[in-house]
């Protein structure tokens, strides 16, 4: 392997994402989110005792469905019933196993081995807005109060 | 999903992002990110193998225990395709004189039926 590089070697999709839809005709590039400050949130109690709830941006339905089908809380078992139509790479890769990107099974395992004391009931859908202040005003806090009914100690956030 | 991440922390319910889009989530600035070297789609292993599969989960589980302070990076270790890494990571959103009338082309199109949704 050439271990010489005059670029970094994981892909910036901030830069390629400007260039390619630029090169679509698209004016104003997409303004991602950036903050100086990071809140940090300790775990209060031991891993092996907390409720691990899952975040997925997966859907319902097919990507032009309701609101209602990407901002959901549903039972595990519907974990592979999942619309991924949205952007990944089809020619890399597939998503026709549901535990790449929504991992009930895998996280089901580390409880029966006492990593985690338990994974929530539910997992929970976020959409892929535009909008920032919709995704900090409406959907972070249904997920939220969601995560509260669940008993929820703890979050893996998986975006596909 | 950084968005959300920042909410819940914020609210006081740690989280742990597992992601391949590392410059995005590190822009907008989440507490603890497993950063997985992989095209987009498979953020928790390849398909079907468990194996890799369980060691990202491991993993994440792990740096939700052990990070000590926000913006903390973990890259887990396990490599896409050894031989052809380069490949997927070139062609991904790829924009190059052969394609840029087609993708001028698909932008315009697309603009067009947007517009047409909007239509009354």
């Amino acid at each position: 392997m050439d271990i010489n590089r005059t670029h970094r070697s994981f892909v910036s999709y901030i830069d390629k994402g400007r260039n390619y839809y630029e090169a679509q005709g698209y004016e104003r590039p997409h303004e991602w989110a950036h903050f100086d400050e990071v809140p940090f949130a300790r775990l209060d109690k031991p891993l092996s005792d907390c409720r691990v709830g899952v975040v997925t941006t997966a859907n319902k339905a097919a990507m032009q469905g309701p609101r209602s089908t990407k901002l959901f809380a549903a039972l595990n078992r519907e974990s592979g019933h999942l619309h991924t139509d949205m952007a990944w790479d089809r020619d890399a890769t597939h998503t026709d196993d549901p535990e790449t990107y929504l991992p009930v099974a895998r996280l089901s395992e580390c409880v029966e081995r006492g990593t985690i004391g338990s994974i929530s009931e539910r997992f929970y859908g976020a959409p892929t807005d535009y909008s920032k202040r919709t995704t900090l005003q409406d959907d972070a806090p249904q997920i939220e109060a969601w995560m509260r009914e669940d008993g929820v100690d703890v979050a893996l956030l998986v975006p596909i | 999903m950084s968005l959300v991440a920042r909410y819940l922390e914020s609210v006081g319910i740690p989280t742990v992002i597992v992601a391949s889009a590392r410059d995005i989530v590190e822009e907008c600035g989440v507490p603890r990110l497993l950063f997985v070297d992989f095209p987009l789609g498979n953020p928790c292993g390849k398909p079907w193998d468990v194996e890799m599969q369980s060691d990202v989960i491991g993993s994440a589980l792990n740096l939700l225990d052990n990070a000590w302070t926000p913006r903390t990076t973990v890259q887990h270790p396990a490599i896409w395709d050894s031989e052809h890494d380069a490949e997927w990571r070139a062609q991904y959103m790829r924009v190059g004189d052969d394609n840029r009338t087609a993708l001028a082309s698909a932008g315009k199109t697309r603009r067009e039926a947007q517009a047409a949704r909007k239509l009354p």
